[in-house]
């Protein structure tokens, strides 16, 4: 399983292995309600594990998007700053926040699997 | 859930809450629905289309009797309570010795009462206030046995054309005693959506009955305090706690409507209520306000929240937000927020600082959505 998740409920897909994709979960924008606007980071932008990265706003709250890993940002999703709903109806895919260029592969080990986020989730 | 949403206070009905699948969230001491599955946009947009049903029973309701009761209300409020007809419902402010305002609230003059709606955080304060300083000169009797749902939006009236015909005789800001499927209610035509929409205090035992008749209704569908707040942004609306508080006069809030001219300086009966000097020197002489409410929307699609701070042209904070978020309605940020003086003249060209950047407002009038009052 290349999909691992944050305690501040992002995910990041590392299948590509030059970069990894990171995005919210399923909870996260269940929490948020509808999603109206993101705020995304520059390409180039380097960040440490932890560091706020972008925002995500519902019509009621604002909420951090926070990095799961230290990294550059290589890309991010254009399509889903002009459709920010993309985040609800499909946080997993086409609602993908931004791609980053990893710094140390070994962070990933601190993340947690799915079976393990859930749980987390159900609690948070 | 965390342990304190233990503590929190139930509406009669919570129940139907849950079972409607709401999200339940500590409001006021309550455990309140802030959004059913439908979600926050679809609830809200649905009030703008057809009608919703929110439950508002958090509110206080208290009736005043005696045959000084007005008079003794206009002590606590700068309003015409003593002048409004029988039936009548008009907004009205408690203001502290200071001019700042205790609450907002709406009464009815029913003749036989008034009856008072005050918000749910404030309703135990208020209580205490309005005993303290004119539980002498008139009865003061708390209502905790009703419920209170508001019905809102454009086909609240053809609901009630089925189920409470009598009601459609009511025009804005009126009231009547009406049974609904044999529960015997009181409606008042208002709300807090900028739509046309009624109000309707019930016995809590039966509101239950009487939300579940109006939600068979096809044209009504259950509203959380989200799509409230949004509702209510649109309509240009204060939310007590937000844009106004204890350290804010009713002059400052732009509230000055709320003052008839028998209460301000030179009117029949001007002053004698409690801050009657500060907001009535603030009345005489406008020069005095260091600021006042004013909306503002954006042209960038950027939520602008409170507390963002709102700069001028040359970078100097000027003032702040105190209520915004992106319209529904409209797809723009809109808010509510306080300026200096010299900055609150529409279209007046500001900067809200959203997490260090400046996202370009303008000075603009309210209501942001026109309101659909039904005023006969």
């Amino acid at each position: 399983m290349s999909i691992k998740f944050s305690k501040e409920h992002e995910w990041i897909n590392t299948a590509d292995t030059n970069a990894a994709v990171i995005g919210i979960t399923v909870h996260a924008q269940d929490a948020l309600g509808d999603v109206v606007f993101v705020d995304l980071p520059e390409v180039g932008a380097s960040f440490n594990a932890g560091d706020v990265a972008g925002v995500v706003e519902s019509v009621k709250a604002a909420a951090d998007v926070y990095m799961p890993v230290t990294g550059e940002i290589v890309e991010v999703n254009e399509v889903l700053r002009a459709d920010p709903s993309l985040a609800n109806t499909d946080p997993l895919g086409a609602g993908w926040f931004f791609k980053v260029k990893l710094a140390d592969v070994s962070q990933l080990d601190g993340l947690m699997e799915e079976t393990a986020y859930n749980a987390f989730a159900q609690n948070n | 859930m965390t342990a304190a949403t233990t503590d929190l206070l139930t509406t009669p009905l919570h129940a139907l809450h849950l079972e409607k699948g709401a999200r339940m969230v500590p409001f006021a001491g309550y455990s309140m629905p802030v959004q059913y599955p439908a979600g926050l946009m679809a609830e809200h947009k649905h009030t703008r289309e057809a009608a919703g049903l929110f439950d508002v029973s958090h509110m206080g309701q208290l009736r005043l009797v005696g045959p000084d009761a007005a008079a003794a209300l206009e002590a606590l409020m700068p309003v015409d309570v003593q002048g409004l007809g029988l039936h009548k419902q008009r907004y009205g402010l408690l203001l502290n010795e200071a001019g700042g305002i205790l609450d907002d609230l709406m009464f009815v003059n029913r003749g036989e009462d008034l009856f008072l709606i005050v918000n749910g955080a404030c309703k135990q304060a208020d209580i205490a206030h309005i005993q303290q300083h004119i539980g002498q000169r008139c009865q003061v009797i708390p209502m905790p046995e009703q419920a209170l749902l508001a019905l809102q939006g454009p086909q609240a009236a053809a609901v009630l054309r089925r189920v409470a015909p009598a009601a459609l005789e009511l025009v804005f800001m009126t009231g009547k005693a009406v049974e609904i499927a044999g529960i015997p209610c009181y409606i008042t035509r208002s709300g807090y959506t900028g739509e046309d929409g009624f109000e309707i205090s019930v016995p809590g035992q039966q509101a239950e009955s009487l939300a579940r008749l109006l939600l068979a209704q096809p044209e009504v569908a259950p509203i959380g305090l989200g799509a409230r707040n949004s509702l209510r942004l649109e309509a240009g609306l204060c939310l007590y706690g937000n844009d106004m508080d204890t350290a804010t006069t009713p002059v400052e809030a732009a509230l000055t409507w709320a003052i008839q001219k028998v209460r301000r300086s030179g009117g029949a009966r001007a002053g004698g209520f409690l801050g009657a000097d500060a907001v009535l020197g603030q009345l005489d002489h406008p020069s005095t306000l260091t600021r006042r409410r004013v909306g503002l929307i954006a042209t960038e699609r950027v939520p602008v929240r409170e507390p963002a701070v709102l700069e001028n042209l040359d970078g100097q904070q000027v003032g702040i937000i105190t209520s915004g978020l992106l319209s529904p309605t409209l797809n723009q940020p809109i808010a509510l927020g306080y300026v200096q003086p010299d900055y609150a003249d529409a279209d007046t060209e500001l900067f809200a600082m959203v997490r260090g950047k400046p996202v370009p407002m303008k000075v603009a009038a309210t209501p942001f959505v026109p309101t659909r009052y039904h005023r006969g």
